[in-house]
């Protein structure tokens, strides 16, 4: 259990931030800081256990048809992730307080944050793979929210939507992959795919797999070729940088291959893919990182070659290879996110990252730019830092493999290549920014930041030197057990020391320093050859790409669908036709052997209104009002034969939605043009027609088929439980907020959302309004007729009264919350077409929207009522109380849940009606007006 | 007894019905329609009170109830869209 309060501590952790954002930047982060405190506090309180190896787990049940559980698991790797995760989330929350400035929407911000690291710590502390998979598609819509987080800006908002689509497009592959997987071994447990090595590698999808999930990795960690969002993704606030882009998303690609490590590792495809991509992905990263001028630049290249690094050690498939990328993601967390923190720090108080204006800032900001230093000197691998440990197992590592065969030696070369770059651009981040001569013209003076504010860089700093200093003492037992986690079984010997002795890593070590100093000084020969390639802008690359496939797809969508209506029903019937007439022939005869109903006059008579109305509307379809006018004999028609055939509730239903709906469309009809031009040529009008005639004796034919045979329906299930398990003699009302109430909870809300949508719509709506009727004369003088109102208004309480009734029977005879809402919206309506919009507005204090969510809000709380009591969602409760003078009556949580629906749907009918009927009169611009207030 | 009379009375309203039908099909004005409209929500009125005669239960009777009230609606509507276009002013 203690396990499912991190992620839930972290989310109600950005719901504080929102609500604390009035308070003031330092109470907003106080307070929400608390949460994740609290998180990392339980991480740390299992340190015993998960050094011990105890993997701790939490599971609770979900969808288990689905093999969806909410299942959380502690082990080594999770445990060093979700610490990286929530302390340096925390040491970031800190810094972001002094990096963003007062007006900038802190809470907002912050909510982002610890949304993002919701979604960071669900991905690693998951125990089941498609759960793992909402984490990471969560990290991605979050990382977009923070990236985009100066949304003003419109490199933000590029960068934002090209790390959205690359890693959105990667989950998707993620996703596939995980699929074929959870199909090869037939669960989506992560302990039993962990144990289902032999299985998944000789399945036949293997490759597939591999690829697929290797695709979600690689965009996620900004692998080659996928590499370009992560520079781009600088647009970012430089604390969003700082926690996405060197300690924690970037990181979830490289947690996924080490979670998968144990089933997918050690093939000879994995080798391929993950080494290659691993090593293009480090020297790409490490040569065009020298040629950045702009900090983040520099550092986001950086952190791509060391990503590259860490995804080679993994594809390299040993053990002790692990045990290295374990360490380097610790060490590459640590010194990456000073660095950025750093370079945050020298952007906010010199007020530019272009490293052709910083020069010298040594004397400005001495302390700030030794621990910048201290940082570089980690990341380029200096002895006494954590960088240089790593990167020493790195070297040994490259040396002790030889999968390539003969051109094995390659990789230790390359590697050295690699590492000489990086020392060549560390030591630009150290001499170009803090010495070599005076700055440019920065917009402000360079000065020591506040206080607090390098507080977490001093932190880390001081980290990357205790690490680098006394390794096995500080991250010994992590690192163990974390190797073990991602080796799953035994660790291999390894011992964490300064001294080795002097050996092949070492000189490799020594060519790389010199190396790197070498290039760097040397640099201009490297800019002026670089100078030669065009400069490729990604981003222009990615819009073209983007808008092609957009193009592509309206090509294609054009193609298909013309926007003609005529022609997709046409479509539509035609298909229905031919999947209906085969079977149809097939029927012997069309009648079935239950006798006919008698025939009598009054059917007759209603059958013929019926068929001649609805013949007519088609006939005058170009007459609107007409056709509005014949609808509504059918809609009455069809009333008085469901109350003739046993089906009263329906009946009501149908008459009142008959009422609104003529309401409606005669709303609608006042900005339409009243009659329609005839557009069809003779062909298309036979076509329509023969396929109309068709359709329609295919629906006759098998509605009468249908009728003439017996059926066993379900309906006898609900005859005989509605009164013993819903507490109604009503079974069409027990159906609808019992039986299948979760349907019903569904439709009140798409009707809600439908309802907030059309307001949205016609909200600042101007529209042309007819002086005059369609035959040209004058509209009436008087607006209100003295009668009309009388009368009306007379309506209003015998409605209201009606509807009571209707809605308080419901449960046991005709009625219920949906007609009971339907009248009682009628009524008032009826007082908006009487005295119109003005008289009424002050007169009738509702707000269709309090009225609507709070229905909604009711209908929810009845339902989650149940969880009190252990029982399902919407599970009804019923009993019978005696009431003095009034007798016994029975009580149904039911009710509740019916008056739900019932103030919802008067909430969005009226929402609709009265916004529709607005648009003519002054309260049109009400929404504007309201938002100003 | 009351049976008969119900069958009998529900056979003069489908008849009446049919005529309304006719009233509305034939025109001329629009008025000739919604008022053949209104005759036969009245008319609907006393075919569902009939059918709860004939059976014998008050089931129906809401559904009267309803039509009674909430017809008047729908043919005030119509008129108002003829008067002024604009329902709601």
């Amino acid at each position: 259990m203690a396990l499912f309060w991190v992620p839930l501590l972290t989310c109600s952790g950005s719901l504080a931030a929102l609500f604390t954002q009035r308070l003031g930047r330092s109470a907003c982060v106080a307070i929400s800081a608390l949460f994740p405190a609290m998180a990392l506090a339980i991480i740390l309180m299992h340190t015993k256990q998960v050094f011990d190896l105890e993997q701790i787990r939490f599971t609770a049940s979900w969808i288990p048809a689905l093999g969806l559980d909410l299942s959380f698991r502690l082990d080594g790797l999770s445990f060093l992730f979700a610490i990286l995760i929530l302390a340096i989330g925390l040491l970031v929350m800190l810094y972001a307080r002094y990096y963003l400035s007062a007006h900038e929407a802190a809470g907002r911000f912050y909510a982002y944050l610890l949304l993002f690291m919701t979604a960071m710590v669900g991905i690693v502390l998951s125990n089941n793979v498609l759960q793992m998979w909402f984490f990471w598609e969560l990290t991605s819509l979050t990382s977009f929210l923070l990236i985009s987080f100066w949304n003003h800006r419109s490199d933000a908002r590029k960068g934002a939507r090209m790390a959205l689509a690359i890693t959105g497009a990667g989950g998707l592959a993620l996703l596939a992959g995980l699929l074929l997987m959870g199909q090869v071994v037939g669960s989506y447990d992560l302990d039993v795919i962990l144990n289902s090595r032999e299985l998944i590698q000789s399945s036949e999808s293997y490759l597939i797999m591999l690829i697929l999930v290797l695709i979600g990795a690689f965009t996620k960690s900004a692998q080659f070729p996928f590499f370009f969002w992560l520079p781009h993704a600088m647009a970012a606030p430089t604390p969003v940088s700082a926690y996405l882009h060197s300690a924690t998303m970037v990181k979830a690609g490289i947690f996924l291959m080490a979670r998968m490590f144990p089933v997918l590792a050690g093939t000879e495809a994995w080798f391929l893919l993950v080494s290659v991509t691993g090593l293009l992905t480090l020297l790409i990263g490490a040569y065009v990182a020298l040629f950045k001028h702009d900090l983040k630049g520099l550092l986001a290249y950086s952190t791509v070659s060391h990503l590259g690094l860490i995804t080679l050690l993994l594809g390299l498939g040993t053990d002790l290879a692990a045990v290295a990328a374990v360490f380097h993601i610790i060490n590459h967390a640590t010194f990456k996110a000073s660095l950025f923190m750093a370079a945050g720090i020298i952007d906010h108080e010199s007020g530019s990252r272009d490293m052709r204006k910083l020069n010298g800032l040594f004397k400005y900001m001495p302390i700030t730019a030794t621990l910048a230093m201290v940082a570089s000197a980690a990341m380029a691998g200096v002895p006494l830092l954590n960088g240089f440990l790593s990167k020493e197992m790195f070297f040994t590592e490259t040396l002790q493999q030889s999968t390539l065969g003969s051109i094995s030696w390659m990789i230790p070369v390359f590697a050295t290549i690699g590492a000489a770059f990086s020392v060549a651009y560390s030591l630009r981040f150290i001499h170009d920014v803090f010495f070599n001569g005076t700055p440019g013209d920065l917009p402000k003076t360079p000065h020591e930041p506040p206080r607090y504010m390098r507080v977490p860089v001093e932190v880390l700093v001081a980290l990357c030197l205790i690490v680098g200093i006394f390794p096995e003492a500080t991250v010994g037992k992590l690192l163990a057990s974390a190797s073990i986690a991602v080796l799953g079984g035994d660790l291999p010997y390894y011992h964490l020391h300064i001294w080795h002795g002097f050996n092949l890593p070492l000189v490799m070590s020594i060519l790389a320093m010199a190396g790197g100093a070498a290039i760097y000084f040397n640099r201009h020969v490297l800019f002026r050859i670089q100078a030669n390639f065009a400069e490729k802008n990604e981003s222009v690359i990615f819009d073209n790409a983007v808008k092609k496939l957009r193009d592509a797809s309206r090509w294609l969508m054009d193609g298909i669908d013309t926007g003609a209506t005529q022609r997709s029903v046409f479509w539509l019937l035609f298909l229905a036709l031919a999947f209906t007439l085969p079977p149809l022939m097939g029927l012997n005869s069309t009648a079935g052997l239950r006798p006919q109903l008698p025939l009598d006059p009054v059917m007759i008579a209603g059958a013929t209104l019926l068929c001649v109305c609805s013949v007519a509307t088609v006939i005058w379809h170009n007459n609107r009002l007409l056709s509005l006018l014949l609808l509504s004999v059918v809609g009455l028609i069809v009333s008085i034969s469901f109350a003739l055939f046993s089906a009263p509730d329906l009946a009501l239903t149908q008459l009142s939605v008959e009422v609104v709906t003529i309401i409606l469309l005669l709303l609608a009809l006042y900005f339409l043009p009243q009659y329609v031009r005839n557009h069809s040529s003779p062909g298309l009008i036979v076509r329509d027609l023969s396929v109309s005639v068709l359709i329609g004796g295919v629906v006759g034919t098998l509605t009468y088929a249908m009728m003439t045979r017996p059926l066993d329906s379900i309906a006898e299930f609900y005859t005989a439980n509605a009164k013993l398990l819903g507490g109604g003699t009503n079974i069409v009302n027990v159906i609808l907020v019992d039986f299948r109430g979760f349907d019903t909870f569904g439709e009140i809300t798409v009707l809600a959302i439908a309802a907030i949508g059309i307001y949205k719509l016609i909200a600042r709506m101007r529209l042309f309004q007819p002086s005059a009727n369609i035959e040209g004369i004058p509209w009436a003088k008087d607006k209100h007729p003295f009668m009309f109102e009388i009368i009306s208004q007379a309506l209003l309480p015998l409605a209201l009264m009606v509807s009571c009734y209707i809605f308080l029977r419901g449960h046991n005879l005709p009625g219920g919350g949906f007609i009971a809402g339907l009248i009682t919206s009628v009524a008032i309506i009826q007082q908006y077409i009487a005295h119109g919009n003005d008289w009424l507005v002050p007169r009738i204090k509702l707000n269709y929207l309090t009225l609507l969510s709070s229905g909604l809000l009711i209908a929810f709380i009845t339902g989650v009522g149940g969880f009190i009591w252990q029982q399902p969602f919407l599970k009804s409760w019923h009993d019978y109380v005696d009431i003095p003078f009034i007798g016994e009556i029975e009580l149904a949580s039911a009710m509740g849940f019916d008056l739900g629906v019932y103030l919802t749907v008067i909430g969005s009918s009226m929402m609709i009606l009265a916004n529709l009927g607005g648009l003519t009169t002054a309260d049109r611009l009400r929404p504007q007006n309201r938002e100003a207030k | 007894m009351l049976s008969y009379a119900a069958i009998f009375v529900s056979t003069l309203i489908g008849f009446s019905l049919l005529l309304n039908l006719w009233r509305f099909i034939k025109g001329p004005h629009m008025l000739d329609r919604i008022i053949a409209l209104d005759t036969m929500y009245i008319n609907a009125i006393a075919l569902i009170i009939l059918l709860g005669i004939f059976l014998e239960t008050t089931l129906y009777y809401e559904g009267a109830l309803l039509i009674a009230m909430l017809g008047f609606v729908s043919t005030s509507a119509v008129c108002k869209f003829i008067l002024r276009g604009d329902i709601i002013e």
